[in-house]
């Protein structure tokens, strides 16, 4: 086996293992092995790969052999293996939730072929060095939620995937747009020819401006940025919670990293303008998703603003340019689609057990399941950031970032929007585990069997990242300086 | 009373075949000149609905015995696994290569392993656009 080809290996596992799905529909032990097998094996693919990286430097493929700019190149650095990593990682828990709590009608339908389906598409985007390339794989990815969203048909869903496939259509439409522009400008779609190009300009160029800000509304919509966010909220709390679960942790997230990208890669002609309206509207990001999330009554709801929270810290991080800033920005990204995948799946569970997403109709729920409640209340405190756990290093390291940046402001409004993230995630702790028991005796919940242990794992996982920031610390660092300094990721892939 | 469409199906039986051999033509040209997998695929299936247009949705299935689900399926794993041979000769993912072959009737040719995966863009798209269609027209 010749080791030229092994960065395909993350696109390539899941790719095969959807359509080979798509030969035994109606198997579906024979769905759920394969699938499980398929985790696993792309699990081990990815720490060797970022092991491997972490040893010899960012590993490219040309695919069929051209040489960039002219072909399709993948780029596995540090941030991109990173994050393929922990969608692979994350992915098996909510899988192995899927196995319990999505029901056979769906699992014939083709449920866990359009899983990987929307794996590969986000496995693609990360790897990706092509700016067309990406957009590609942002429809593959795109397509798959499509599916998933809509998938086994019910009212709610239906309306919801409406609106979602509406927006998603036109800011697909917007992101040709501006590749269009911007190949118009450059003349280039790989992403270091682009980085050279525009790096290598001595003064500021308006029209990369006004395109860098248009990639900042094409991105803005995927990854739900103020205020481009208003389709999110419906649609995240339409689908079964295994599905909400990869949606919260991974689609926005892919968003997010292509802002990360362009914006420290390629957009550096103007970063006064476009880094502080970037800083900006972070900024209102965190304080729209906290009054959203502050403001419902519906568990889903309160949750689902904490998505929108979330991507305001990642791209203030972003936003001020330093190393603490980016270091912080890849820790909480990596942190955060863990634990909210960790948390979907532990209030699909809540919502389960009590029969209502209502808060004001639950109460009581930890006398009958005590473990359900614990880890809640741990996934919180992570998400939240308490020293021990992963939410903590990310946030200091933002609080650092902004701090040398002079950002004080924007440190301060994210202080107090975590301070309302706690206030309404420990709502649904009080309220809903403790609180006056609706519900008296334990015959009247739905039984929980075997829903708690992949939210488990995860949890664990959250756990380890936090333990283990000494180790993560130096990955993140080299997948930082390799996006402070365009030059490392130019040389790699254009070989000069 | 049911109308009787005899000049609609005459007609049809010459016309699928004309445009069958045509779509055919469009694929196998696609390497230097206007054409290739996808309007090849397109046109085949083009040809299906007429017959499903000119008979109805059984009798086709009657003569196309296809899970066209199954087709797609089949036409990824051979577009994928073309990519994938590349790893066999160590040369990187997607890599094609072509050679000259005298073969019995046609002479010296030209094949290429991208006509492969062609084939595998040409299966998807025949049986994804006769998916939507019969799923479309058996909801009643």
């Amino acid at each position: 086996m010749h080791m030229i080809n092994i960065l395909i290996a993350p696109i390539l596992i899941p790719l095969l293992t959807g359509t080979i799905l798509l030969l035994i529909p109606k198997k579906i032990t024979a769905q759920r092995t394969i699938s499980i097998i398929a985790g696993i094996v792309l699990i081990a693919v990815n720490i060797f790969l970022v092991l491997d990286v972490y040893q010899n430097g960012i590993r490219t493929l040309e695919l069929g052999g051209w040489t960039p700019p002219f072909g399709i190149v993948l780029v596995g650095d540090m941030l991109a293996l990173l994050l393929v990593t922990t969608t692979s990682v994350l992915s098996l828990p909510v899988l192995l939730y899927s196995f319990r709590s999505i029901g056979r009608e769906r699992e014939k339908f083709y449920y866990y072929s359009f899983y990987y389906f929307l794996i590969t598409g986000v496995s693609g985007a990360f790897i990706t060095g092509d700016i067309f390339n990406l957009f590609v794989f942002f429809e593959v990815m795109l397509i798959a939620s499509y599916i998933l969203i809509v998938h086994g048909g019910t009212k709610v869903q239906l309306r919801e995937s409406f609106k979602y496939v509406l927006v998603n259509v036109i800011s697909s439409a917007l992101f040709v747009g501006a590749v269009a522009y911007l190949y118009a400008v450059t003349g280039t779609l790989n992403m270091a020819h682009l980085s050279e190009r525009i790096g290598s300009l001595d003064e500021t160029v308006p029209i990369l401006t006004v395109i860098a800000v248009m990639f900042l509304i094409v991105f803005g919509l995927k990854g739900a940025l103020f205020p481009l966010y208003f389709w999110l909220p419906g649609s995240y709390a339409a689908p079964p919670p295994a599905i909400a679960a990869i949606f919260g942790a991974l689609l926005t997230k892919v968003g997010i990293y292509s802002l990360f990208r362009t914006y420290s890669l390629i957009f550096v002609n103007d970063t006064a303008f476009t880094h502080t309206l970037l800083g900006i509207l972070a900024g209102i990001t965190m304080i729209a998703g906290v009054i959203g999330a502050i403001a419902h009554q519906d568990v889903f709801k309160i949750l689902v603003y904490n998505v929108i929270v979330a991507v305001g810290y990642v791209l203030f991080g972003v936003s001020v340019l330093n190393d603490s800033g980016f270091n912080g920005a890849i820790f909480y990204l990596i942190h955060d689609m863990i634990i909210k995948a960790a948390l979907f799946l532990l209030v699909g569970t809540l919502v389960f057990v009590a029969g209502t997403s209502k808060l004001k109709k639950m109460g009581g729920i930890i006398k009958y399941y005590p473990a359900l409640g614990w880890m809640f209340f741990v996934a919180v405190m992570s998400l939240v950031g308490v020293p021990p756990l992963s939410g903590f290093i990310g946030k200091l390291l933002l609080i650092q970032g902004g701090a040398n940046a002079g950002d004080y402001w924007l440190v301060a409004t994210m202080m107090i929007s975590s301070l309302l993230v706690l206030y309404s995630m420990i709502r649904i702790f009080l309220n809903g585990f403790f609180g006056k028991p609706t519900l008296e005796r334990p015959d009247q919940f739905s039984t929980a069997k075997g829903l708690l242990w992949p939210s488990a794992l995860l949890i664990a996982l959250s756990v380890l990242v936090g333990l283990g920031a000494e180790l993560l610390y130096p990955l993140v660092d080299i997948a930082a300086t390799t996006l402070l300094q365009p030059e490392i990721y130019i040389e790699a892939v254009l070989k000069e | 009373m049911r109308p009787n469409d005899v000049v609609v199906q005459t007609a049809t039986k010459v016309l699928v075949f004309i445009i069958l051999v045509f779509s055919v033509f469009m694929f196998f040209n696609g390497h230097h000149n206007p054409g290739g997998g996808f309007i090849g695929g397109l046109m085949t299936s083009s040809a299906v609905v007429l017959l499903m247009l000119a008979f109805d949705l059984d009798t086709v299935k009657r003569i196309l015995p296809i899970d066209y689900k199954i087709l797609i399926a089949v036409g990824l794993l051979i577009a994928v696994l073309t990519a994938v041979g590349s790893f066999l000769f160590g040369v990187p993912f997607l890599s094609h290569t072509f050679g000259y072959f005298t073969l019995p009737i046609l002479g010296e040719v030209e094949l290429a392993t991208a006509l492969l995966f062609d084939l595998g863009v040409y299966l998807v798209v025949v049986a994804v656009t006769l998916t939507i269609i019969q799923t479309i027209g058996e909801d009643r």
